[in-house]
């Protein structure tokens, strides 16, 4: 009998060993504790945030705001009335202007090219292409800061929000036309099925973006009456709304339950107010690529552009990069009245101009 | 010394292979046999006599014949590198035809391949069912094992076709594929308003976890008394011996109430049967009969209402600027 229960501990052991390597191998795509979770809605409801301290830490000391350049003078000539060319920013005194170009050439351009990197012998030139982008890229910022208080409140955003020193954001996206298939009766994919960090390696569409940023599809798929007959969509139209979420999910860095109340994901008088704000984000991106990137392809070279020609366009992450607020919400722009159209000149500015070539030694 | 020895005994016996008992005239004969010593520490060293039949030879080819079709349109869809096929293994997926399509038979490349390995694996699974039966039959056994085994194929029917023929649409079936069929879960909850809303869902949940509690509260009850006789079951439905007893005693001194050695089973089996069984209604359900889960539950007052944490949100769809937002030209 001894000997029994002797042999019988040891495969009691053994099994142990063997369900702990299981678990184990089991484990390995999961993050090691400690995660936090910090309760968001009403108790019991799975309302909540999950955080894993280690990764925000990261994730902090990524998203520090540079120290601001000291402002500018408000008196002094328009910057306009100076220089040749001018077609933004007009109502910005040359300190003032000059000042924007400082923080571009800091934010933006590789720091090997500062001022060359936009700019010729002949600083009035629109030779570069970087300068054209950069001019409707500084209306963007103000169409942002002055249009879309509705997802920036008084935050406002800045060149840097995307930028971070990169002279392309670092997170932009394309169009993905996927792999075609090697021979006519393989199986198509359907746009789903790869590993792809743009939805969080998940298996969902890896392109939701076409559809929800740069087209307006219907992104609604849960059917609004308890009964059928009113809603038709598929699961593969949710599939490619819920890549989208996933999208948003990643980029904010926040569950699902951010925005949306665990027991509805569709009704709006139990979400959170994150959801409003996300809700005129999409409308915010959508906007951008369509009025301020798409007309900017040809303008690009062709080594910026997607595998199908297509122009670098924003999402979600291109501000966010992992954070619910870029830069932890710490406001660039209230330091930068220049970018947010705070700055009103005191007499309109002449009428533009016709571009002429520079014969000053203008910037 | 006479000992009482059990499954976890390290003990083994060798002796000829046991044929089983005589067979009925027109069926196969049983073939090969032997023993294991591998095997005789986790059950039995006897290895066969295996008895394949008909139904089950038919039934592997079937299933090979589904296992090709998805695998190799999966090696397909990586190019045919067998690295990257083993890397993104789990992503891969053979997909079902687009909701466009309805019900008709898609070109082979637009889901046509979905529905030829969704066929042989049907054919496949039915024909290992019919096999159970009839090898149970063969046996003088109850048919209890195969219709266990018919409540899971019921499961995979309403997910494969029941429920997609009654939608007018293949679409709404599962890609064959590892994390594609978990996504497809998690879409298909999201689409009908939540799942945990579902009474049969909840029911099946319920079925589910209860299996595993019965499940442990037996094999340790089981094991707890088999030094005193306990894994002679059945015997001791008949002649309580003192294992039996002292198990029965044992539950009645923790939640005062225990099933007999014998309605134990029963318990397992129908709480097996009917997590799968009642999670297939659940599924057919879903999208025929109702549409959003959650809705639903609100309208026959199931889904409590919990206070507001946050201030009530209004659709900004519904609001009179949304037409007119930056950017957007009607």
């Amino acid at each position: 009998m001894k000997y029994l229960n002797l042999v019988r501990s040891r495969n009691i052991v053994g099994s142990a060993c063997l369900l702990v390597c299981l678990v184990g191998a089991g484990l390995t795509g999961c993050e090691r504790p400690p995660i936090e979770t910090k309760q968001s809605g009403f108790r019991g409801t799975a309302m909540e945030q999950v955080i894993n301290p280690r990764s925000d830490a990261i994730k902090a000391a990524a998203n520090v705001v540079p120290v601001p350049i000291p402002p500018a003078p408000a008196e002094g000539p328009l910057a306009s009335s100076v220089y040749q060319n001018i077609q933004v920013l007009k109502d910005l005194n040359v300190a003032q202007f000059t000042r924007v170009m400082l923080a571009i050439t800091q934010w933006v351009a590789p720091p090997d090219q500062s001022c060359n990197y936009c700019h010729g012998a002949n600083m009035a030139s629109d030779d570069k292409y970087t300068k054209v982008v950069s001019r409707r890229m500084l209306q963007m910022v103000l169409h942002i800061n002055q249009d879309w208080k509705s997802h920036v409140a008084n935050t406002g955003v800045t060149c840097y929000t995307c930028h971070r020193g990169n002279a392309v954001p670092q997170y932009v996206w394309f169009i993905n036309p996927g792999e075609s298939s090697d021979s006519g009766l393989i199986a198509g994919n359907a746009g789903k099925n790869k590993p792809s960090a743009a939805v969080g390696l998940s298996s969902l569409p890896y392109d939701p973006f076409s559809r929800f940023l740069l087209d307006d599809k219907n992104i609604r798929v849960i059917a609004k009456d308890a009964l059928p007959g009113g809603d038709y969509s598929s699961i593969k139209q949710t599939d490619i709304t819920y890549a989208l979420m996933i999208h948003m999910s990643e980029s904010l860095g926040v569950n699902c339950t951010y925005c949306h109340n665990s027991r509805s994901f569709a009704v709006w008088d139990a979400s959170t107010p994150q959801r409003t704000t996300a809700w005129y984000g999409i409308r915010m991106a959508r906007d951008l690529n369509n009025n301020y990137l798409v007309p900017l392809t040809s303008t690009f070279p062709t080594h910026r552009l997607g595998v199908l020609g297509d122009v670098a366009k924003v999402n979600c992450n291109t501000c966010h990069q992992g954070v619910f607020k870029p830069l932890y919400g710490e406001s660039m722009a209230k330091d930068y009245p220049e970018l947010t159209g705070a700055i009103k000149a005191e007499t309109p500015a002449p009428a533009a101009t016709a571009p002429t070539a520079s014969l000053l030694p203008a910037r | 010394m006479a000992e009482y020895q059990n499954i976890f005994t390290q003990v083994q016996i060798a002796a000829p292979v046991y044929e089983g008992v005589p067979l009925p005239r027109g069926v196969w004969g049983r073939s090969g046999g032997g023993f294991i010593h591998l095997l005789g520490r986790f059950g039995d060293a006897q290895i066969g006599p295996i008895y394949l039949g008909t139904t089950g030879l038919l039934s592997l080819i079937c299933g090979f014949i589904a296992f090709e079709i998805i695998g190799l349109n999966m090696w397909a869809s990586v190019h045919w590198n067998p690295l990257q096929f083993i890397r993104q293994l789990p992503w891969l997926a053979l997909e079902p035809p687009s909701p466009a399509n309805g019900l008709h038979f898609p070109r082979l490349q637009d889901g046509g391949w979905w529905l030829i390995a969704g066929f042989f694996l049907t054919s496949s699974v039915l024909l290992w069912w019919l096999r159970m039966y009839r090898r149970a039959r063969a046996l003088k056994m109850g048919t209890h094992v195969a219709w266990a085994f018919l409540a899971a194929i019921w499961l995979m029917l309403v997910l494969g076709i029941i429920r997609p023929v009654l939608m007018g649409s293949f679409g709404e079936a599962v890609p064959f594929g590892i994390f594609p069929h978990l996504d497809w879960t998690a879409a298909f909850s999201i689409r009908y308003g939540n799942l945990f809303y579902n009474p049969f869902h909840c029911l099946s949940i319920a079925f589910l976890y209860g299996s595993t509690l019965l499940f442990a509260m037996h094999g340790g009850t089981i094991l707890a008394v088999s030094r005193l006789g306990g894994d002679r079951e059945l015997e001791q439905i008949v002649d309580r011996g003192t294992a039996a007893e002292r198990a029965a005693l044992f539950w009645r001194w923790t939640m005062g109430f225990n099933a007999t050695m014998e309605s134990i089973h029963r318990w397992a089996w129908w709480f097996a049967v009917l997590c799968p069984l009642v999670g297939g209604i659940g599924i057919l359900l879903t999208g025929t009969v109702v549409d959003n889960w959650y809705l639903w539950a609100v309208k026959h007052h199931v889904a409590p209402m919990y206070p507001h944490v946050y201030p009530p949100q209004i659709d900004p769809a519904t609001l009179p600027g949304s037409a007119h937002l930056p950017g957007v030209t009607q």
